[in-house]
């Protein structure tokens, strides 16, 4: 593998050569992908209190999250839930922003922000709730000030222009943040976010995520510029920086919520990482996706990036890989035992919180089902595929 | 009480509520400054400040959806979408969001968004102007569906929407705008009849006819005249679109045994439909006929020098009610 100047190494095939996000662009990076510190003049700035300790904490979060990934997706695969999105790669871009955020800002994500509800100290069975059929949703926003997934692509990030409006409106000094992928990109509502964004100049943060593949359409298809050089032409100011770089991330999104606390308006992140796993448990990236490529990235792995510069640092002890590991194995039976015991949501469930207050035609429609449940002794055995009769 | 026009009556509406709730805002085009291109809005901005109207860019799904992140915050957004052929940009953000959100948070999350759409025809306007969209949405759960035929209610009922926690599309009948009726300002919304009620406007024991938005003075017309031929038509404002208050129209059935529905919007999978087979279920052995729908057509909505044959007019509603008399009609002789 070839490592240029700039530190990312990268295939440079005539193919990729120029596309949006290709590994060689310019962009910020502060831990190469050996694990060495760069400094830099302008976002040393934004990390300089992260101490050993924090770094290392960076890192159990990552290890964490891997962890939580590679559980549900064998939850996914052993029965127990439905779907799983998995975020495999993208654990620097995730902790890096997460990590960066006030308990008063909002964050407004798609549905592979895994990492990110992590940091907001989400409850960890609420994470599989929607996964496993239980929900639409999953928890309360107002707990973690995070909503719930976004199944939509793109239409959260109206959402977090919105409440930015209102945070300006409050003259408060929290922020919202909006997490969406590259395909995102090609959505009207990113757009149309943006417009208002800039034309209110609201506190409001666009976090995209490159991982280069919008199920299987590359990034290419999406845009034929780098997606932050997108965000200029709505006078909204852009930093690319290395999405595998847990530094580089922290520095992009604390410079962008100080701007937009400050009054400054929103700022887009264009965060280059690389989705390692399929797009879902349902996906199956060998059909479209070349093997060398995901080499490439594998080598540029922001886990084992940063535990390079721990290694370089001499913090990497053998007690702390243990503590992670054990760390990472106590959440993932967490997650495992909240999966298991979750209690089967009700037959009448179905009919709650469609509204606030009473409609006249569902509590009709409530009203029947009820009776012909109540039909047969056992209401949960009533209903199957096949019918019952 | 005071004489003013329906887009008068709205405005001062929307004005009680901005006094009354700073948590209510206005989004919309041309809100601001212009006053809307109905005037509906004018003078707000004036009066409340550009935070409390704000005049957006152009840009439907954006003017929805951030009002998803102001009830997100608290806020009680009221936005306009301009025409009634301008809500399909933003139709992604009304179905999957603003009318989900309170179910998928399991309640945690209120979504008191009121819609304002002006629509209907009869303005001489081009395309886009002068649909009724209102069917897209009385099908999706979690929204209502209102809309007003009188100054009155026009006032009433958006204060109602406003306040209501639950996501509102209030659908203003653009060509009674300039309609004048008595308005007492006075009226408490809370103690008003509530926006999900329909309301019997007049008794009759022949025929029952169904009728909301802009039809309905087109109805009442229809009864007087009917009157005059000695037939008696009993006139249901349905006020609600979604839900649609049954009880009335049933009792009515009941006691006339003939259903008349009119809209302006297509027949097919329309609100006439929804509310013939619904009267059908419940009312079957005391329908006299089988209900009848008076409704535009299933084309797209004509250009304006023949939008009067689209719309139905007090003739069209008549030979409707002739149909479900058994009277001779337009359609006498043809079988199916």
């Amino acid at each position: 593998m070839s490592t240029d100047e700039t530190g990312h190494g990268g295939a440079q095939t005539p193919e990729s050569a120029g596309n949006p996000g290709t590994p060689g662009q310019e962009f910020l990076q502060l831990i190469t992908p050996a694990g060495e510190r760069i400094s830099h003049p302008e976002f040393d700035f934004w990390v300089r209190d992260i101490t050993d300790e924090q770094l290392c904490s960076l890192f159990e979060d990552m290890t964490v999250i891997r962890r939580i990934d590679v559980e549900a997706t064998a939850l996914q695969r052993q029965g127990e839930l439905a779907l799983w999105p998995p975020l495999l790669g993208q654990e620097a871009a995730q902790i890096g922003s997460g990590r960066s955020l006030r308990a008063d800002d909002f964050v407004f994500s798609s549905y592979r922000e895994n990492g990110v509800a992590y940091c907001r100290g989400v409850d960890l069975t609420d994470l599989l709730r929607v996964w496993r059929g239980n929900a639409s949703g999953g928890w309360d926003p107002y707990s973690i000030n995070m909503a719930t997934p976004q199944i939509i692509i793109g239409a959260q990030t109206l959402h977090a222009t919105g409440y930015a409006m209102g945070i300006q409106n409050d003259g408060a000094d929290a922020a919202a943040i909006t997490y969406f992928g590259d395909g995102a990109t090609s959505e009207g509502d990113v757009s149309e976010a943006m417009v208002f964004a800039a034309s209110f100049q609201v506190p409001v943060v666009f976090f995209c995520t490159n991982n280069h593949w919008a199920i299987s359409e590359p990034v290419r298809l999406q845009s034929h510029i780098q997606l932050a050089d997108r965000a200029a032409g709505f006078g909204i100011p852009s930093l690319r920086v290395d999405g595998n770089d847990v530094l580089a991330v922290m520095a992009a999104t604390r410079l962008a919520l100080d701007r937009a606390r400050r009054g400054g308006g929103p700022t887009f992140i264009e965060a280059v990482s690389y989705r390692m796993g399929p797009h879902t448990t349902a996906d199956d990236p060998t059909r479209y996706r070349d093997a060398n490529e995901l080499e490439d990235w594998a080598a540029k792995d922001p886990i084992s990036r940063l535990a390079g510069l721990l290694d370089r640092k001499g913090l990497l002890s053998p007690e702390l890989q243990q503590q992670v590991k054990d760390k990472a194995n106590a959440v993932a039976a967490e997650v495992r035992r909240g999966c298991t015991t979750m209690p089967n949501p009700q037959p009448m469930d179905i009919f709650k919180h469609v509204y606030s207050t009473p409609n006249s035609w569902l509590e009709r429609q409530q009203d029947h089902y009820a009776r012909y449940l109540a039909s047969f002794g056992d209401p949960a055995g009533a209903v199957s595929e096949e019918g019952a009769r | 009480m005071t004489q003013l026009t329906f887009a008068r009556a709205i405005n001062a509406g929307l004005r009680k509520s901005l006094e009354n709730d700073s948590k209510v805002v206005l989004l919309g085009e041309d809100i601001g400054t212009l006053g809307g291109v109905f005037r509906v809005t004018d003078g707000l901005q004036k009066d409340f400040g550009t935070h409390r109207v704000v005049d957006t860019p152009l840009a439907e799904s954006a003017i929805v959806g951030t009002a998803v992140g102001l009830a997100y915050r608290g806020y009680r957004p009221v936005v306009e979408i301009q025409f009634d052929g301008f809500i399909y940009p933003a139709f992604d953000q009304i179905v999957s969001q603003v009318a989900k959100l309170h179910y998928r948070t399991l309640g945690a999350v209120k979504m008191p968004i009121t819609i304002r759409v002006p629509f209907g025809g009869g303005i001489g306007s081009p395309e886009h102007h002068s649909e009724s969209p209102e069917a897209y949405f009385t099908h999706t759960s979690g929204l209502r569906v209102v809309t007003v035929a009188n100054p009155q209610d026009a006032y009433t009922v958006i204060q109602q929407a406003i306040s209501c926690d639950d996501p509102v599309l209030y659908f203003e009948p653009k060509r009674r705008y300039h309609d004048k009726g008595e308005v007492d300002e006075s009226v408490d919304p809370a103690k008003a009849l509530p926006m999900d009620k329909a309301r019997v406007l007049t008794d009759g024991s022949d025929v029952t006819l169904v009728a909301y938005g802009p039809l309905v003075k087109t109805a009442l017309d229809a009864a007087s005249a009917a009157a005059d031929e000695g037939i008696s038509i009993e006139v249901i404002d349905l006020r609600s679109l979604a839900p649609v208050d049954y009880e009335p129209v049933v009792a009515s059935v009941r006691k006339t045994g003939r259903l008349v529905v009119t809209h302006e919007a297509g027949q097919s999978g329309g609100l006439g439909a929804e509310v013939a087979a619904s009267i059908t279920e419940r009312c079957f052995y005391h329908l006299e006929a089988a209900p009848v729908r008076v409704t535009g057509f299933d084309i797209p909505y004509p250009y304006s020098k023949l939008e009067m044959h689209h719309l139905p007019g007090l003739d069209r509603i008549l030979d409707g009610v002739d149909r479900a008399l058994g009277r001779p009609n337009s359609l006498s002789g043809l079988e199916g």
